[in-house]
């Protein structure tokens, strides 16, 4: 597996792509931070950079990833190596050269300018969003054959993540507004890995109050220790979940 | 060696395979005949484990091939269509198998067939640029290099100059020689006449017949491979 985690790195640094992507996040970062005297206003610029631009690019350069290195995969799979190795790999290979871009780009910067534990928790979340949305690309690209297709599924998952969820909660809660939700929020947000990073940097910002009653139920729950492990244990989740659910696919794919 | 039993494969409507069921065995030179779309790749891919059967298994040495992977180290297969990583040159495609391969069982390697076709001398062209020929030696190459039992050659010679594709066959007899198992399917089969043993001649993924070729020669009376199979598709 180490043998061939080697060779999808050195394909992915050869792709120019990934220094490009390091270098964004750092001008990014550096002139949020330069701009603003106040680092939390530059934390939040950073927050919407994190939450929009990092799942985007993390699912998109996956998915292309993946269907330009299928020549590659089927070389390795008729060669006596195992398919979850490849697979594994792969995955590995892409979710650790955008982590590290990641961390190079924003978590550095985050870390030099920012509070400690905020940074430290908008890293972290990033981190994850970036291995969960491989995870998801991973899976849209096992998922169909076509190329166009499965960059179109890509692209459609990030626009519901992203925008599309937060609509239809909005709708539910609107047409609902006379049932107390906010259990059901909470239960919502975990359905959706972005938002859950957004509560859970926004709470460790202190920007709860901003979200009203739902915000202090939230406050309640991830506010504390455990909730906060429950939040983070759902992410792992939903990385973990979505890999093994590609992964199963790609072991009975026909190449 | 191989022994296929009930394979079945559809793909959508298409039955690509249809209860196939063959033995292949140790020392022998088979060739696999059929029309074009009669299921000879999606054979050789169930084999290799890269198509997985719908029913029916495959065992390799007695062993169901199912989530096993160690018995591809027995298996040089030359796709038909060598599809390689573009930005890759030829000498990193080489020293990557040999990093995989390598410590399945430290064989010598059998660079004999790479030094015929010249490639040492192009060893720092990158893929992309190779004409679909070349792409076909490195192929047969690879297929070569790490001396398996087992040499899978799906339509070897197709798109090889002459005088590349004679060196090709001429490897082929010498490794039929050793005792190998050879599974071929190539269209041409005048070439096929002084290689192979056996015959099996698959029509629209069902199994016609697997003989031996003295036997076919013998059955339709004719003395040539090509009249043979003419002779039996008229039937």
């Amino acid at each position: 597996m180490k043998k061939i985690l080697k060779y999808v790195f050195t394909d992915i640094l050869r792709n120019k792509i990934v220094i490009g992507y390091t270098l964004f996040l750092l001008i990014l970062s550096m002139s949020v931070f330069n701009l603003e005297d106040n680092s939390a206003k530059g934390l939040l610029s950073l927050l919407n950079i994190v939450l929009i631009i990092v799942p985007l690019v993390s699912i998109i350069f996956s998915t292309i990833y993946i269907y330009n290195s299928l020549e590659f995969i089927e070389l390795l799979v008729s060669q006596p190596l195992r398919r979850k190795h490849i697979w594994s790999s792969l995955f590995a290979g892409l979710a650790g050269s955008l982590c590290t871009s990641f961390f190079i780009g924003t978590g550095i910067p985050a870390l030099l300018y920012a509070p400690a534990d905020i940074a430290l928790v908008m890293t972290g979340m990033g981190l994850l969003l970036t291995i969960i949305f491989v995870a998801i690309a991973l899976l849209a690209a096992v998922i169909t054959r076509d190329k166009a297709k499965g960059i179109g599924i890509a692209i459609f998952l990030w626009l519901y993540f992203s925008l599309l969820f937060d609509g239809l909660v909005l709708f539910i809660l609107f047409q609902f507004q006379d049932y107390p939700l906010e259990k059901f929020m909470v239960g919502a947000s975990m359905l959706n890995p972005i938002d859950l990073g957004r509560i859970l940097i926004l709470l460790k910002m202190d920007m709860s109050a901003l979200m009203g009653y739902t915000g202090a139920v939230f406050r309640e729950l991830f506010g504390t220790a455990t909730g906060f492990m429950i939040a983070i244990f759902v992410l792992i989740a939903w990385a973990a979940l979505t890999f093994w659910l590609s992964l199963r696919r790609f072991n009975r794919k026909d190449l | 060696m191989i022994i296929a039993n009930n394979v079945s494969k559809h793909f959508g409507k298409l039955k690509a395979l249809n209860n196939v069921s063959v033995n292949c065995t140790r020392g022998e030179c088979i060739a696999l005949i059929g029309p074009n779309g009669s299921g000879k790749t999606t054979f050789i891919k169930c084999i290799l484990g890269m198509v997985v059967p719908d029913s029916g298994f495959i065992t390799f040495n007695g062993k169901n091939i199912l989530h096993d992977w160690q018995y591809r180290k027995n298996i040089g297969y030359m796709p038909q269509i060598g599809r390689y990583p573009d930005n890759m040159t030829i000498g990193q495609v080489f020293n990557m198998m040999k990093d995989i391969r390598r410590d399945a069982g430290n064989q010598p390697l059998d660079e004999s067939l790479l030094a015929e076709f010249g490639l040492p001398q192009l060893l720092n062209k990158r893929m992309r640029t190779l004409s679909g020929g070349t792409r076909q030696k490195v192929s047969a190459s690879l297929a070569f290099l790490f001396n398996p039992d087992i040499l899978i050659l799906d339509e070897p010679t197709a798109g090889l100059d002459p005088v590349s594709a004679e060196k090709l066959k001429e490897k082929i007899i010498h490794e039929k020689s050793k005792g190998k198992l050879i599974l071929i399917t190539s269209h041409i089969l005048s070439e096929l006449d002084e290689l192979i043993t056996q015959i099996i001649y698959l029509q629209e993924g069902q199994l016609v017949f697997h003989k031996k070729l003295d036997e076919l020669k013998q059955d339709t009376g004719e003395q040539k491979l090509s009249r043979a199979i003419a002779a039996v598709m008229k039937k």
